[in-house]
């Protein structure tokens, strides 16, 4: 009946559908003689359901990307299509976090998440009627996957660190996105509760088989999370290298310590220092990140 | 309980504190000899206000009514204005500079006009207590709208939300505290507002009451007048603080933890 409507949107048999297309994007910052490029002319195709992480030194413009996807940002040259259509015009769902959880400390952490249901269609329609039965219902399964069951009562400020991020994250899942755009979420968090969240992380994308952009400094957490990365130079940006990780699902903290998994990471750190044009004597630190 | 004690002895400190003010204040006046048409001494104070209650009463009514009309249009208008400015930059780039010029005129000095406009009365009171009260409201509300967090603001716009959605459930509730700060300042501020307008060109209130009083040496009285406004004024504070507790509790809850 709606053949017409699966060509355009991707169904569930085809994975391989491009999601998100940038086609020699480029961002500039100022004019004139001030004029930066942030983003050189950019080109990078993410299938729908794929899980990309952007890696590479400081102020190299994966944010920016991030931006554009998220349409807070337009290219100044090229084009940057989402779901086939350049993106202002897109329909689709977004959720986002950055490390900086950003939760409202006037709410609790169950209106707080609930807040996109608030504002997003078509849920934003019924918010009046279904907030105190099916949207607190789904809220609290959301917080329950992810090790909230119970907080939903707490306010952000009763909460720790990794437990406010993880609020975050359910914030910006809860409207069902078709995109997840994550900005260094776990960048904030000490080690094993950042641990904690990748495995968390990876279950709610096993579980949602959602697009997801990661923009991360920590290798790691790339390989650990990602289908593929993408490494780029320092600014003006560019992509490098864009490689697979061939590593089974779902992954533990095991296998970040097994040699495939630390030849990838060495691999991608060698990319990155050349990129900042650092010297080989960083190489050697490997404390260093 | 350490708690209860230390409130216990927080507030014991402040209402000793006032009383021992008094109290020195009565001893310096008699031990001195002070004519009470210099300074009267608290009791005499006191006793005056007891004296010319029924006459301070309508004086009293007249310059509260006068201070919160005042102080609620100044509210409304502050509210607006601080929305406007702070949720737009070029607003807030356009309006600041003379928004500062107006600011800094001493709202004593256009007592005179509004007195030309509209005659000796109530309304140059009102307008004082507006007007005196708005450039706080309108400097807070804004400073808590524009500062809201740029990340919250892309996962607002990512959400599509419009902007009407993000000044209602994000703005406006985050600049709430920094409304309420604006309102105990803006309610005092209101009571000078009035009383100058009073005072200048007034038959009623307890300004034009003081102007009265001390013109016929009746020092007691003129203090009194002083007692009654600083009634009013810790009045309405202590309102004010409460409707914050109960409205914004939660950007002072912060404290209550770190004590816990």
């Amino acid at each position: 009946m709606n053949a017409i409507l699966t060509d355009i949107r991707p169904g569930e048999t085809a994975p391989a559908t491009t999601f998100i297309e940038f086609e020699q994007a480029s961002i500039t910052y100022g004019r004139g003689a001030k004029a930066v490029q942030a983003l050189a002319p950019t080109s990078l195709k993410i299938a729908e359901g794929e899980f990309v992480a952007l890696v590479g030194p400081s102020g190299c413009g994966k944010s920016t990307i991030l931006k554009m996807v998220g349409e807070l940002l337009a290219p100044s040259t090229g084009h940057v299509f989402v779901a086939g259509r350049e993106i202002g015009a897109t329909p689709i769902r977004i959720g986002m976090a950055y490390q900086n959880p950003t939760l409202l400390p006037w709410l609790n952490i169950r209106d707080n998440v609930m807040l996109p249901l608030k504002i997003v269609p078509p849920f934003r329609q019924g918010y009046r009627s279904k907030r105190k039965t099916e949207y607190r219902d789904r809220v609290e399964a959301l917080l329950a996957q992810v090790g909230l069951g119970g907080f939903g009562d707490k306010y952000p400020w009763q909460l720790s660190g990794g437990m406010m991020q993880r609020a975050n994250l359910c914030r910006a899942l809860i409207h069902d996105p078709d995109l997840l755009l994550l900005d260094e979420p776990f960048g904030a968090l000490d080690q094993f509760t950042r641990e904690e969240l990748w495995a968390i992380m990876q279950d709610l994308w096993l579980s949602k088989k959602l697009t997801v952009l990661l923009v991360t400094h920590d290798l790691k957490e790339a390989a650990y999370l990602a289908d593929r990365i993408c490494v780029m130079s320092a600014r003006p940006g560019r992509i490098l290298d864009d490689s697979p990780v061939a590593l089974a699902r779902p992954r533990t903290i095991d296998m970040t310590f097994e040699p495939d998994f630390v030849a990838l990471n060495q691999r991608l750190r060698a990319m990155i220092v050349g990129a900042r044009g650092g010297t080989g004597i960083v190489n050697h630190a490997p404390g260093a990140a | 309980m350490e708690r209860v004690s230390e409130i216990i002895r927080e507030k014991g400190a402040s209402t000793a504190l006032i009383i021992g003010v008094f109290v020195f204040w009565e001893l310096f006046c008699l031990m001195a000899g002070i004519s009470d048409i210099l300074l009267p001494r608290p009791t005499q104070i006191i006793a005056a206000l007891i004296q010319y209650w029924p006459a301070i009463w309508p004086h009293t009514w007249q310059t509260l009514y006068t201070t919160i009309v005042g102080f609620g249009i100044g509210v409304v208008i502050g509210l607006l204005l601080g929305i406007l400015i702070g949720s737009s930059k070029l607003a807030y780039d356009t309006a600041y500079p003379l928004l500062v010029g107006f600011s800094s005129i001493p709202k004593v000095a256009v007592v005179p006009i509004f007195v030309l406009w509209y005659g000796a009365g109530t309304v140059p009171a009102i307008l004082t207590a507006m007007i005196i009260c708005i450039f706080p409201i309108v400097v807070n509300v804004a400073t808590g709208i524009a500062t809201v967090e740029p990340e919250l603001e892309d996962v607002m716009k990512t959400l599509k939300a419009s902007k009407s959605d993000i000044l209602w459930n994000v703005s406006l509730p985050r600049a709430m505290p920094y409304f309420f700060a604006a309102l105990k300042v803006a309610i005092t501020l209101a009571f000078v507002g009035s009383v100058v307008a009073e005072t200048v060109a007034s038959n009623r209130g307890i300004g034009n009451m003081m102007m009265i009083a001390s013109s016929s040496f009746n020092v007691p009285l003129v203090f009194a007048g002083l007692f009654v406004l600083a009634g009013l004024g810790v009045t309405l504070y202590v309102l004010f603080s409460l409707i914050e507790r109960r409205v914004t509790g939660w950007a002072h809850r912060k404290t209550d933890v770190a004590s816990a």
